[in-house]
C-alpha cells in the first residue's frame, strides 16, 4: 500500500567531500544508483529506513483490510478484496526484497517491525468498521499512496525505482476498485449512502496526514530532495491529493468533512483547514487506537508461525544430508 | 432439480474451504504463504461462484450466486464435514487442503467428460488449480511431517483429527447419485483408489500413516454440519443479510 512520509530518517554521513561531491553529480545526472555502486553511507540508511517502513506498511495493511475478506457481501467483492490483499502482500515481499540489496536481512526488518524500532504508516492504526471502509482505504489510502509513489518511479536508487513501477500499476487499479466500491454505496439504499460518507468522514484527516508534516517541520525533506530520494515536498504531494480527490467526492454526492475547503482560483487548487498535527504525532508515537493491535497481530503471526519456519528448514538440512550421503 | 442440488454441494465445497483458508490472510507463519493463501481461496472461491451461478440458471427461479451463498442458512448448506473443520494450525490446515485436492484432482479430470457444458468448462481450469493445490500443500505435509519433532507431532495430530472425514468425499447423496447416472458429474466411489495413491506417496515421504478410522463422520449432504460452520455463515453473510435488496 504505502509508505508515509518518512519517519525519523537520518541522512547524516561522513565521508570526504570529494566522494560526496562525485555521488552527487552521478544523482544530479540521473543516474541510477545500485546495490554495489559506492554511496554515502547516510543515503544507504536513508534507503534502508524508508523501503523498510514502506515494506512494513505493505504487510500491517494486510490487517484492516484482511478485516473484511470474511465478510465480504458479495463472492465478487470477496474475491477482488483477497486479490487486493495479496497484491499487497506481493508489495511488501518486493520491497523487502529491494531493502535487501542494502544488506539487511527481512528478520532483521521485521524484528525491528515488531519492537518498534520500525515504523510503518500510521494509516494503518485507524480501524476499519464497516464494508464502506474498504472502498474508502482503496479510495483515499490508495490515492494518497499513488500521489506519493508515482515520484518513487524515478528515485535515485535502481531497486526501489523499478519496483515503484510495477506496485504503482497495481495501486492504481485499487484506487479505481475501491473508487467503485464507494461509488456503488453512494448510489445504493440509504443506510448505504450513509455508511459510505461516514466513511469519508473518518478516513478524510488521516489520508492528509499520510504526507507526513508540514515542508516546515519535516526534518530530512531537504537531503532527501537533493539525493533524489524524494521529488516533491510533503506539501506539494498533499495538495495534489486534495485537488484531485475532492471533484471524486463531489461527483459521487459526498461532503468532505472540511468546513474551510474552498477553492481557490488564484492557486488553481483547494484551500483547506489545518491538520490536527497532535493527533498527527500521537498516533506515530503509539498511540492510535490500533497501533498496539496490528503489531500483537503480527508479532502472533510471527510467533506461531515459528515451529513451521524451523521445520522447513530443519527439512531442507535432512534434504541435504540425505543428497550429500547419497554422491 | 437433482442437478441443481448437487451442484450446490460441490458449490458449497469451493466457497466454505476457501472461507476457511482466507481466514488465514495476514496470519500466516511467512510472507510467502501470506500470498499462497489467498491464491488457493481464490481458486476455490471462483470455482464456486462458476457452479452457483450454473446451479441458480439450471433452477431457474432468478437466484444470483450471491443469494445462494448468502441467504442459505447451515442447515440448507450441503458442503462435506471436511472442508468446514477449523484451521487450528498451519499443520491442520495444509493436510485438509491436500485431502481435499488430492480428492478434487481426479474429480475434475472425470468431469471433462461431462454431459454438462459448464461443467467441462470448470473441468479444464479447476484440475490445474487443484494439481497445483495438491503439490503446495503435500509439500508442507512432507516438511512437516519430516521437519522437527514438534512439526512431526502436530502434523501426526492432524492427521489423526482430520481423517475421520474423508470416507464422506467419496459419498454420493441421492442428488449427486442422479447427476452421475445423467452423465453430469463424475461418480464419487471411483475416485477412492486415485486419492489413496496421491496420499500413500505424499505420506511416505512425509513419514505419515493413514489411521484406520473406527467411525468415519458423515452427514454434510443432509445439512448435518458440525457446531462451526453456522459461525462461518453469521459472519460471511452479516452485511448482505444486514440490507435486505442492497446491491454491492
Amino acid at each position: 500500500m504505502y509508505s508515509q512520509g518518512l519517519i525519523g530518517a537520518d541522512g547524516r554521513t561522513d565521508e570526504t567531500p570529494e566522494f560526496l561531491e562525485a555521488f552527487q553529480q552521478r544523482v544530479d545526472a540521473e543516474e541510477k544508483i545500485e546495490p554495489t555502486d559506492a554511496m554515502p553511507e547516510g543515503y544507504r540508511r536513508t534507503l534502508v529506513r524508508q523501503i523498510g517502513q514502506h515494506a512494513h506498511s505493505e504487510i500491517v495493511g494486510m490487517l484492516p483490510e484482511g478485516n473484511w475478506i470474511t465478510r465480504a457481501p458479495s463472492l465478487r467483492r470477496k474475491a477482488a478484496l483477497l486479490a487486493k490483499v495479496q497484491d499487497e502482500g506481493g508489495h511488501g515481499l518486493y520491497l523487502y526484497s529491494a531493502a535487501e540489496t542494502l544488506g539487511v536481512s527481512r528478520e532483521q526488518m521485521t524484528e525491528e517491525l515488531h519492537s518498534g524500532k520500525a515504523k510503518y504508516s500510521s494509516i494503518f492504526n485507524y480501524p476499519t468498521l464497516s464494508w464502506a471502509d474498504i472502498g474508502t482505504v482503496g479510495w483515499l489510502v490508495d490515492g494518497a499512496a499513488i500521489m506519493n509513489q508515482i515520484p518513487l518511479c524515478r528515485c535515485s536508487f535502481g531497486p526501489y525505482a523499478r519496483a515503484m513501477i510495477r506496485v504503482c500499476k497495481e495501486e492504481s487499479f485499487h484506487q479505481r476498485q475501491g473508487y467503485e466500491i464507494i461509488m456503488t454505496l453512494a448510489q445504493g439504499t440509504e443506510a448505504q449512502k450513509e455508511m459510505a460518507q461516514d466513511s469519508l468522514n473518518r478516513w478524510w484527516w488521516p489520508a492528509l496526514m499520510m504526507f507526513g508534516p508540514h515542508d516546515g517541520d519535516s526534518e530530512h525533506s531537504d537531503q532527501s530532495m537533493k539525493w533524489k530520494i524524494k521529488r516533491f515536498t510533503n506539501d506539494e504531494l498533499r495538495q495534489k491529493f486534495i485537488d484531485a480527490t475532492v471533484p471524486q467526492a463531489e461527483y459521487l454526492g459526498l461532503k468532505v468533512p472540511d468546513p474551510e475547503l474552498k477553492w481557490n482560483e488564484e492557486k488553481g487548487g483547494y484551500d483547506h483547514g489545518e491538520i490536527d498535527w497532535d493527533e498527527f504525532w500521537r498516533v506515530v508515537k503509539g498511540h492510535g487506537r490500533m497501533n498496539r493491535d496490528r503489531i500483537k497481530a503480527r508479532k502472533a503471526a510471527w510467533d506461531n508461525g515459528a515451529w513451521v519456519r524451523e521445520a522447513a528448514t530443519a527439512h531442507a538440512e535432512k534434504r541435504r544430508t540425505r543428497r550429500m550421503a547419497a554422491e | 432439480m437433482a442437478i441443481y442440488q448437487a451442484l450446490l454441494e460441490l458449490a458449497d465445497d469451493h466457497l466454505v474451504l476457501g472461507h476457511r483458508i482466507s481466514e488465514w490472510c495476514g496470519h500466516a507463519p511467512m510472507l510467502e504463504e501470506d500470498l499462497a493463501m489467498p491464491n488457493m481461496a481464490l481458486d476455490l472461491i471462483g470455482t464456486s461462484r462458476t457452479l452457483y451461478e450454473h446451479a441458480g440458471e439450471l433452477e431457474g427461479k432468478g437466484q444470483s450466486e450471491d443469494d445462494l451463498a448468502y441467504l442459505r442458512g447451515e442447515r440448507d448448506y450441503r458442503n462435506c464435514l471436511l472442508v468446514e473443520r477449523p484451521n487450528e494450525d498451519f499443520a491442520h490446515t495444509m493436510l485438509r487442503q491436500l485431502y481435499f485436492a488430492a480428492f478434487m484432482y481426479p474429480y475434475w479430470i472425470a468431469a471433462e467428460k461431462s454431459s454438462d457444458e459448464v461443467v467441462r468448462g470448470v473441468a479444464g481450469k479447476a484440475q490445474k488449480e487443484m494439481a497445483y493445490h495438491i503439490r503446495h500443500a503435500g509439500e508442507w505435509v512432507i516438511r512437516l511431517g519430516d521437519g522437527t519433532d514438534e512439526s512431526a507431532t502436530r502434523m501426526r495430530e492432524a492427521v489423526d483429527a482430520l481423517s475421520i472425514y474423508v470416507d464422506e468425499l467419496f459419498d454420493s447423496s441421492p442428488a449427486a447419485q442422479e447427476a452421475e447416472a445423467a452423465g453430469v458429474l463424475p461418480k464419487r466411489a471411483d475416485l477412492r483408489a486415485e486419492w489413496d495413491k496421491t496420499i500413500a506417496q505424499v505420506f511416505d515421504e512425509a513419514l505419515l500413516t493413514l489411521p484406520a478410522v473406527p467411525f468415519a463422520q458423515r452427514g454434510g449432504r443432509e445439512g448435518l454440519h458440525d457446531e462451526g460452520l453456522g459461525h462461518l455463515l453469521a459472519e460471511m453473510q452479516s452485511v448482505y443479510r444486514a440490507h435486505p435488496g442492497a446491491r454491492w
